[in-house]
């Protein structure tokens, strides 16, 4: 019919046709190539893309009656700006403790401070430290959670975000980081 | 003496073995590979040190960007009960058909009053729909409350289990926004939340 006869050669007339057997081994290298480009494909997009959540305690509103009175030698207080600038002081703002002072984010920013006070304090009281964050009204969110970041690098554990006070924006308008 | 000969062997390995445990690997990373869902708008999220991931489930997101908040929530099942919880409260009756494509809707950007209708549209309609956010302010009763509030009671009701809620925002986006966010959260005692960030590392 319209099959060929594709056996070559073989004894012409006489004696049974006989089909030759092919190999049924398949050649899998290209095949195990190609899965391993996938999963490597995979396995790259799906970590890759993962977003991270850092977690965030906010004081509870209606326990007043529970709040502990915060002593100001023990207080920091971060005062968030506009340009990825802070301001931070120890105390209370009408009265701080030093001098506040304009610095930034990173290892030679506040991190620092937050070490070196952190230090201080936990050898004057006995106790950590307690830091204030205040974000003004012309702060970014991503200096917020710079500032949590940089208390999660420190282990600071005693902090809260608090609302900002008119006496701390004129501090930061005073030292021009609120524009 | 003569040397012992070396018996030459084939160069071709079975590569049986090597592909089964190629396709089972590449099967578990196709399987276990989430869609990307594509954010109704760009948010730009601020780096971080923390390495703790995200829940996949019970889990709902507020992604903050251009002053605009957009709601999602994990689960269909909890999607359906949310709102069913929001018609109630809105007085909005929804029809099965609109219930069904909310299960598969991924998040909710436009206010409660049209949603009726955003839910009618084809994909490619509600494309061109501008995405308005959920309206919050300062009051009691705005809308992402309510959302909120039905996506936990949903949660509650359907896996039994608290639901997170993470905020992704953008670094850009300023404090006065998230402030609002975060008192709206307040005023139902969600004090504990996530904030979506991206892994930094640490310059010590």
């Amino acid at each position: 019919m319209a099959e060929l006869d594709t056996s070559g050669g073989g004894k012409k007339g006489g004696g049974k046709v006989r089909s030759k057997k092919a190999s049924t081994r398949v050649d899998l290298t290209a095949m195990v190539d190609l899965a391993f480009l996938l999963i490597t494909f995979f396995i790259l997009t799906t970590t890759l893309q993962k977003p991270k959540a850092m977690d965030l305690t906010m004081p509870d509103k209606d326990e007043k009656n529970d709040q502990l009175p915060v002593p100001a030698t023990r207080t920091m207080t971060v005062l968030l700006g506009t340009n990825n600038k802070i301001e931070w002081f120890m105390g209370q703002p009408g009265n701080p403790l030093t001098a506040p002072s304009v610095t930034g984010f990173g290892k030679n920013g506040i991190r620092q401070s937050l070490l070196d006070k952190g230090k201080e304090v936990l050898a004057k009281s006995g106790r950590p430290m307690i830091v204030l964050i205040k974000p003004s009204d012309k702060s970014t969110y991503s200096d917020m959670v710079s500032m949590m970041d940089e208390l999660n690098i420190v282990g600071n554990q005693q902090r809260a975000i608090v609302d900002i006070t008119p006496v701390e924006v004129d501090l930061l308008k005073r030292d021009g980081i609120y524009n | 003496m003569s040397r012992a000969k070396v018996q030459r062997k084939s160069t071709a390995i079975d590569m049986t073995a090597m592909c089964d445990v190629a396709f089972l690997l590449l099967t578990f990373f196709i399987l276990s590979a989430k869609p990307k869902v594509e954010d109704p708008i760009h948010a730009d999220i601020p780096a971080s040190t923390t390495i703790a991931a995200l829940p996949e489930v019970d889990f709902a997101q507020l992604l903050v960007a251009q002053g605009k908040v957009i709601f999602s929530v994990e689960g269909a099942d909890v999607r359906l009960e949310t709102l069913k919880g929001m018609a109630d409260q809105y007085k909005i009756n929804f029809t099965p058909d609109e219930l069904k494509a909310f299960q598969n809707l991924d998040n909710v950007s436009v206010s409660i009053g049209v949603l009726k209708q955003y839910l009618n549209m084809t994909n490619q309609e509600r494309a061109g729909v501008a995405k308005t956010g959920v309206p919050v302010d300062t009051t009691d009763n705005n809308e992402l409350y309510w959302w909120v509030k039905n996506a936990r009671k949903a949660d509650k009701l359907v896996h039994s289990k608290e639901l997170k809620i993470a905020i992704k925002g953008d670094s850009k986006e300023e404090y006065p926004t998230i402030a609002k966010i975060i008192k709206t959260l307040q005023k139902q005692k969600v004090n504990k939340f996530g904030l979506i960030t991206s892994l930094k590392t640490a310059t010590k």
